[in-house]
């Protein structure tokens, strides 16, 4: 069993955590987004970082309804958590997911909740630049090719995308780009609430137009950075039914992997 | 006359774009300066896209220095005189090869923008890239493009058949770079008829000109001034931010608190909108966004919805907006400056259809690709929000999710007991 603690234990040891782990709706749900959380408490734990969930405080940031259009319910959960935060004290933050760490970032703080909010990705290049990650021949990615694929909210939307292809760097695999990276990435169909409901009349599901750029460069792993461009994504491969050749990955499965932490079949 | 109606249609795009709702943008202004250099002047935003880049650079730098010699011609016209800088530096050496080499740099860039502009007319009509031959470009929207590429041929023939006729009646004398070499086209003409040409082409070019300047305001082409002001008053806010509702803060703090006491009810109060049905409930500045849209489809091309054959295009967001904004804008011209309600809004109505906003992803790919710095996406969450709390309009999944995000805290239906279940395998 993973070793993980809440905020309101720490708090009733009289102890505060370094970071609180916001783990997210599709982290705390989704089976496969379930995964890559343990992933990074896997990386977390390794080099005892104290870390704390909110666990069952936490809620929805928001997100899906805000950019549905519905502000009330975006505010009513936002308001909530900022309180629960703001009861711990909360100072820093570190998500899996972009569009939690978007609007924890850029639209929280106007309703009082004011965080420093790291992205995992750019959480565990810190740890690379730091040398606190060691990459171990346990999973050996020797003569892989992984495509990154750039998330609209951590892209386009906050402007990271070195952090991510930084982390993938680490592994000895081939970095490819697909026809449209970083400022032109083409986004995964998902964002602006897309993912809770069915596509608008078209010629085409954007997750397979997005699936089919990837294959394009004939890698072997995508690697994804939020769990909603990895559903997306691992939906586009299976509906070409290449799931046995081309697989979609979270960079911090794929680094836990390279730490010899995670056993993952590539 | 013509600064006459030309200062009428300049009015009536000020007094439109104020009938958006105010919005603060004077702050960050070192930063503000630096984007007017770079995007603006500098076209930095242009230069991802080279091959269109290079040929519109040409443009914008010829028209910019064509102004130079703009500025003799205007005063000939007004004083009657003939090339009246010329002469008045004519025996200074220095004076008169800086006036020469100006002129004869002026021709050599605008033989690079007759190049250019013959090569958008066939990028356009040829060739048909994509981008400029989607379907909310037919009728006006196309003939607009044709007239003003169209008027930029006719301007620079008109310039160089002043100076390559002028160059001709006397001889050579000025020796201008590009006019010297065209002038032997003239050889054998006689001084009546060169001076007739010369005429023509002054008269043509001062016409032009003024003709330009008056239906500027009503064409996509308005972003040679607008771009510099869009650019200047650009949201700075990182792209991901989406402005929060403080109306809505207020009446949820309100519900979250139960021992304060609600502000007495104003009766005389107009009632609170939420979200956005017709172009006074946008911003000005989302207003100054669709008269500064040059209609260049850079966004469409980049939207992943019109790229999967949907029916959404940013491009058509900024074109209905600016139309609709033109129709409210008579209406209340018409009407001593009151809005008389003619049964219309920016939504459905020929202009912006529900099934547009639903297909966006709020992937901000249009307003990363807009070389001006418009935001299409700002426009779209607005008109969501009055979809969704005005109209009630979702789609079921959506008003599932919202019960979901309610009642348990997540988009789907699981207990938020559930929460922490991932670490207990």
């Amino acid at each position: 069993m993973l070793q993980v603690k809440t905020y309101a234990e720490y708090a009733s040891n009289n102890e505060t955590p370094e970071v609180l782990f916001w783990v997210g709706c599709a982290g705390s749900f989704d089976q496969r987004a379930q995964k890559v959380t343990r992933s990074f408490v896997k990386i977390l734990n390794h080099l005892n970082i104290k870390f704390a969930v909110l666990g069952t405080e936490e809620s929805c940031t928001g997100d899906p309804a805000k950019r549905a259009g519905n502000e009330f319910v975006f505010q009513m959960l936002a308001l909530q958590n900022v309180e629960v935060m703001n009861n711990y004290g909360v100072k820093k933050i570190v998500t899996t997911c972009p569009h939690c760490f978007n609007i924890l970032k850029n639209e929280y703080p106007s309703l009082g909740g004011n965080y420093e909010v790291i992205h995992h990705s750019t959480y565990l290049q810190h740890l690379i630049d730091d040398g606190r990650i060691k990459i171990t021949d346990a999973a050996s990615f020797k003569g892989k090719k992984i495509t990154y694929h750039d998330s609209c909210y951590l892209g386009r939307a906050n402007e990271i995308y070195e952090a991510p292809r930084k982390v993938l760097e680490e592994l000895d695999a081939e970095l490819v780009e697909m026809k449209s990276c970083r400022t032109k990435g083409l986004c995964c169909g998902a964002g602006g609430a897309q993912m809770f409901k069915e596509d608008e009349p078209g010629k085409k599901r954007i997750n397979i137009a997005r699936t089919e750029e990837a294959f394009e460069t004939e890698a072997s792993i995508v690697a994804a950075a939020c769990p909603f461009c990895n559903t997306m994504l691992t939906d586009g491969v299976k509906s070409k039914d290449k799931q046995q050749e081309v697989k979609v990955f979270d960079i911090a499965e794929l680094l836990a992997a390279g730490q010899g932490l995670e056993k993952i079949s590539f | 006359m013509a600064a006459f109606y030309a200062y009428r249609g300049y009015r009536r795009v000020y007094k439109n774009i104020m009938l958006g709702k105010k919005e603060d943008l004077s702050d960050h202004q070192s930063e503000r300066i630096k984007n007017v250099l770079l995007v603006a002047f500098g076209q930095k935003k242009m230069f991802k896209n080279m091959t269109p880049a290079v040929l519109h650079f040409f443009i914008y730098f010829g028209f910019i220095v064509t102004q130079i010699e703009l500025i003799e011609i205007f005063i000939d016209g007004v004083l009657g005189t003939h090339r009246i800088i010329f002469h008045a530096v004519e025996n200074i050496a220095a004076l008169r090869f800086i006036y020469v080499s100006t002129i004869s740099f002026i021709e050599i860039v605008s033989i690079f923008v007759f190049i250019a502009t013959v090569a958008f007319l066939c990028r356009r009509f040829l060739i048909k890239v994509p981008r400029l031959n989607k379907p909310e470009l037919k009728g006006f929207p196309v003939q607009d493009a044709a007239t003003i590429l169209l008027s930029e041929i006719y301007l620079l023939i008109c310039i160089f058949s002043m100076n390559t006729a002028d160059m001709a009646m006397h001889h050579g004398e000025y020796g201008f770079a590009v006019s010297g070499m065209l002038m032997h086209l003239f050889s054998g003409w006689d001084y009546t008829a060169l001076h007739y040409v010369e005429r023509l082409g002054w008269w043509g070019h001062m016409v032009g000109v003024l003709a330009l300047l008056v239906y500027l305001p009503y064409s996509k082409h308005l972003h040679i001034i607008l771009a510099f002001f869009n650019v200047y008053f650009a949201r700075l806010n990182p792209k991901g931010y989406i402005s929060n509702m403080p109306e809505i803060t207020k009446e949820i703090k309100l519900m979250m608190d139960p021992s304060a006491t609600p502000p007495p009810v104003d009766a005389n109060a107009a009632p609170v909108k939420f979200g956005a049905k017709d172009v006074f409930d946008l911003s000005w500045k989302n207003l100054l966004d669709a008269y500064t849209c040059t209609e260049c489809g850079r966004c469409t091309s980049a939207c992943p919805a019109n790229q999967t054959g949907k029916l959404l295009s940013p491009r058509k967001i900024m074109m209905d907006t600016r139309d609709r904004l033109e129709q409210v804008g008579s209406i209340v011209a018409e009407n001593n400056g009151v809005w008389k309600d003619d049964g219309k809004s920016l939504i459905e109505n020929n202009y912006i259809s529900v099934e547009e906003l639903r297909a966006c992803t709020t992937c901000n790919a249009c307003v990363e690709e807009c070389p001006v710095m418009i935001s299409p996406l700002d426009i779209i969450v607005q008109l969501r929000r009055n979809l969704i709390m005005e109209e009630s309009n979702a789609p079921a999944e959506w008003n599932g999710m919202f019960t979901a995000m309610e009642n348990n805290g997540a988009p789907w239906q699981f207990s938020q007991q559930d929460r922490l279940n991932w670490a207990k395998e």
